[in-house]
């Protein structure tokens, strides 16, 4: 079944180089994959739609917590969570299709960007179920060129936890040496792995 | 004062505490080595990049401190790939700079660039790119951290020419933190928890056929005295891995010695039967379990490991128990019992196995066999060598002979089946532990990959013994291409090819014998160890021996050939 994954990067050169060389590396299958910056510019969110069945996913979350440079990962797909996607197209209408194509674009609540003799240009936003549907119902009038962004995500109610800044830091200390603690409490997420 | 990025670079290895440096030089890593100049790090220079990784990587495993290379950009880096992903592979620390071409150039196809962060992704823990002289100490603090905690691994440092020629004051970060990375969930009390402990406990403390599993992980943790003690409370029955060989001492009566493919009978047949299965810091390698869906299938699977991406990842596990085995094999061992009573019936059953099954070979006429020279040597060196291995025949029948005894003393590629590996893994082991013995056997073919560093313990005098089995074929495809390709020897033979390996060591200045008879092993074996420097002993084997016993790919542990 396809999952939702939220993850937290360094945003940092490279980052985005290990997560899709790992999905290729242990061929695990993107659906898609959105990426920005946050509210914290050293953070990005991805927002990877995987399909795979229980095995696979927990394998895809414990690989991406292993990059040094994920922060944090969550699986939001049973969450209560709200996911958008968007996409811009371009559909064939001319003065006898015209009225039919902005039928469906008011019923989906889609914006009209250009006009063309021949086409019109739309923006659509919602979830992915939505903007299938709406590319469905246009089909017959003829697509031209379609753009989607890929599906991002937020849980209604959790937030994905960044570890607090500013923790005492511990250095490279022999392992057999070392008995002091890495005072950091964040927990990954899949750690809890009983 | 402001120091250039090489310096810095160099001042950084130093402050880690690097001993030795392997590597070559070339021209984007110029000022670097310029910098290494002035210093006091011993450097190695090698004839192959690929050998230097393989030093730092025998450096590590022989003494669990993190191996260093340093090469230059394009050619000089790639070579470094199979080195990379060998210690990958192995969970082994490295810490591996490569130069590259200035910062204003990366991406125009300039002379000997290479992209790679791209190239080693796949085959590291993680790469770094420095692109500022800024950064250049914390990326260095960064990288050995890294390489060292957790599930150890290689990382790798790409350092562009003109970064290492930019000046800043040099400041040393005396502590590391990354908020993304957080290797010791054991210590922060995160990870696995006391009812994890006693519910793995209990399923152990029920069990009738328990056995327990031990891979590398357990020699990367130091858990060998934990280990012994839970074995000798519990009375359970240990095999352990090729990588974790020496962890438990194979003269212990509840030794099973190895498993998997090249296993003993004994120890596949108790996975197999086995009721409770403790993983210990082991992966369920395909070499390990067999075909996949008939391994243990009787069994409840504990397993403890430090890399929660272990657990479940081949075989469904019933009591996960993510952490350092070290701590965790304590707090376990608070919790189990003296099994002995219960699991009489099982120790006789596996006593049977043992008496009917050991493990053997036939010795005829003046033929060397393999196995005997390899139990010579072990019986010689009264198995306290630190041993590594090239990959094939050799290698499986230097586990199987040896009788390892403590840990960190077989050093061989397990994950990866780098052949070439032995022999420059050896030079790192010796200089990493240079009052201990440390002998290499390797086959014919494996030597021949990386035969090249033979100058290189030649001209720094690094004493290692350096024992070539020579059968004149790459025996373990040979012996695959006799039981499963129809006895079409496609490409497997070397005999007619085959050099002097005695002349070729001579004219790199190693001292080197050949011998071809059974009676000449003790001899010469007893003359190469006291040899002051390193030796070569060319040895003409039996040509087509095969190693048993043997799992055919894709069997059941259970189904194993067997020589008549």
């Amino acid at each position: 079944m396809k999952h939702t994954i939220s993850v937290l990067v360094e945003n940092h050169f490279g980052v985005l180089n290990h997560v899709s060389g790992l999905f290729s590396a242990r061929g695990f299958n993107i659906d898609s994959l959105a990426v920005g910056e946050t509210e914290d510019p050293t953070v990005s969110r991805m927002t990877i739609v995987a399909t795979g069945d229980d095995r696979i996913v927990e394998q895809i979350l414990k690989q991406l917590n292993k990059l040094i440079d994920v922060i944090t990962v969550e699986d939001v797909t049973g969450d209560d969570m709200i996911d958008r996607e968007l996409m811009l197209l371009k559909v064939s209408a001319d003065q006898a299709t015209r009225n039919d194509v902005m039928q469906v674009v008011n019923t989906f609540r889609a914006k009209v960007l250009n006009v063309s003799p021949d086409t019109l240009t739309l923006e659509v936003t919602g979830s992915e179920s939505k903007v299938d549907a709406m590319l469905e119902l246009l089909r017959p009038f003829g697509i031209r060129e379609t753009v989607r962004t890929g599906v991002i995500a937020l849980s209604r109610n959790r937030e994905l936890k960044m570890p607090p800044s500013g923790i005492a830091a511990e250095g490279p200390v022999r392992k057999s040496a070392s008995k002091k603690t890495a005072s950091s409490s964040r927990k990954k997420a899949v750690s809890k792995a009983d | 004062m402001e120091l250039t990025g090489a310096q810095i670079m160099i001042k950084c290895l130093e402050k880690e505490g690097a001993e030795y440096v392997f590597g070559l030089p070339g021209g984007a890593i110029l000022p670097t080595f310029d910098a290494l100049y002035d210093s006091k790090l011993k450097f190695i220079l090698v004839r192959h990049e690929q050998g230097a990784t393989h030093m730092a990587d025998g450096f590590a495993r022989a003494t669990g401190r993190t191996g260093v290379c340093l090469v230059t950009s394009g050619p000089g880096a790639t070579n470094t790939v199979t080195g990379l992903a060998t210690a990958y592979m192995d969970s082994v620390p490295i810490v591996c700079i490569t130069g590259q071409v200035a910062t204003h150039a990366i991406g125009s196809d300039a002379f000997q660039e290479a992209d790679v962060m791209g190239i080693t992704r796949p085959v590291t823990k993680h790469n770094f790119l420095i692109r500022d002289v800024k950064e250049i100490a914390s990326t260095v603090r960064k990288a050995f951290y890294i390489a060292n905690t957790g599930r150890p691994g290689p990382v790798l440092i790409d350092f562009p020419v003109d970064v290492s020629r930019a000046k800043t004051e040099f400041i040393w970060p005396e502590n590391v933190h990354i908020r993304s990375y957080n290797p010791k969930p054991v210590q922060t009390g995160s990870s696995y928890t006391a009812d994890q402990i006693r519910k793995a406990a209990a399923t152990i403390n029920a069990s009738k056929r328990p056995v327990l599993y031990v891979g590398g992980g357990a020699v990367v943790s130091g858990a060998e005295k934990e280990l012994f003690e839970f074995v000798e409370k519990t009375g359970i029955p240990i095999t352990t891995t090729v990588l974790g060989l020496g962890i438990f001492p194979e003269t212990h009566p509840s030794s099973l010695r190895m498993l998997g493919m090249h296993g003993t009978h004994y120890a596949n047949y108790s996975v197999q039967g086995s009721d409770v299965l403790i993983a210990i810091g082991a992966r369920f390698d395909d070499r390990v379990t067999g075909k996949i869906d008939k391994f243990a299938p009787h069994a409840k699977i504990v397993h403890i490991d430090i890399d929660p991406a272990s657990i479940s990842k081949v075989v469904r596990v019933d009591h996960p128990i993510v952490g350092d085995i070290k701590p965790a094999l304590r707090d376990l061992l608070k919790e189990v019992k003296n099994l002995r009573p219960q699991i009489k019936d099982w120790t006789k059953q596996i006593q049977e196995w043992k008496e009917k099954h050991p493990l053997k070979f036939k010795q005829q006429g003046s033929e060397i066999r393999q196995e005997y020279v390899i139990q010579q040597v072990g019986e010689i060196t009264k198995h306290q060598a630190v041993v590594t291995t090239g990959v094939g025949q050799h290698q499986m029948w230097t586990a199987q002979w040896y009788g390892f005894s403590s840990p960190r003393s077989m050093i061989t590629s397990g994950g990866l089946g780098t052949m070439g590996y032995g022999f420059p893994a050896a030079i790192g082991a010796k200089l990493g532990r240079p009052k201990e013995t440390v002998v290499c056997f390797d086959g014919d073919g494996s030597f021949q990959m990386t035969m090249c560093e033979l100058v290189t313990a030649s001209y720094y005098k690094i004493p290692v013994k350096l024992i070539v089995m020579d059968n004149g074929h790459h025996g373990m495809v040979r012996q695959w291409q006799q039981l499963f390709y129809r006895e079409r020897y496609a490409a497997s033979e070397l005999g007619k090819s085959n050099p002097d390996f005695t002349g070729i060591a001579q004219a790199c200045g190693v001292f080197s014998m050949s011998i071809q008879k059974n009676d000449e092993v003790i001899p010469a074996i007893k003359k190469i160890l006291a040899h002051d420097g390193p030796a070569l002993l060319h040895v003409k084997v039996a040509r087509t021996d095969n190693v048993y016993p043997m799992v055919p790919a894709g069997h059941a542990l259970d189904q194993v050939m067997d020589m008549a």
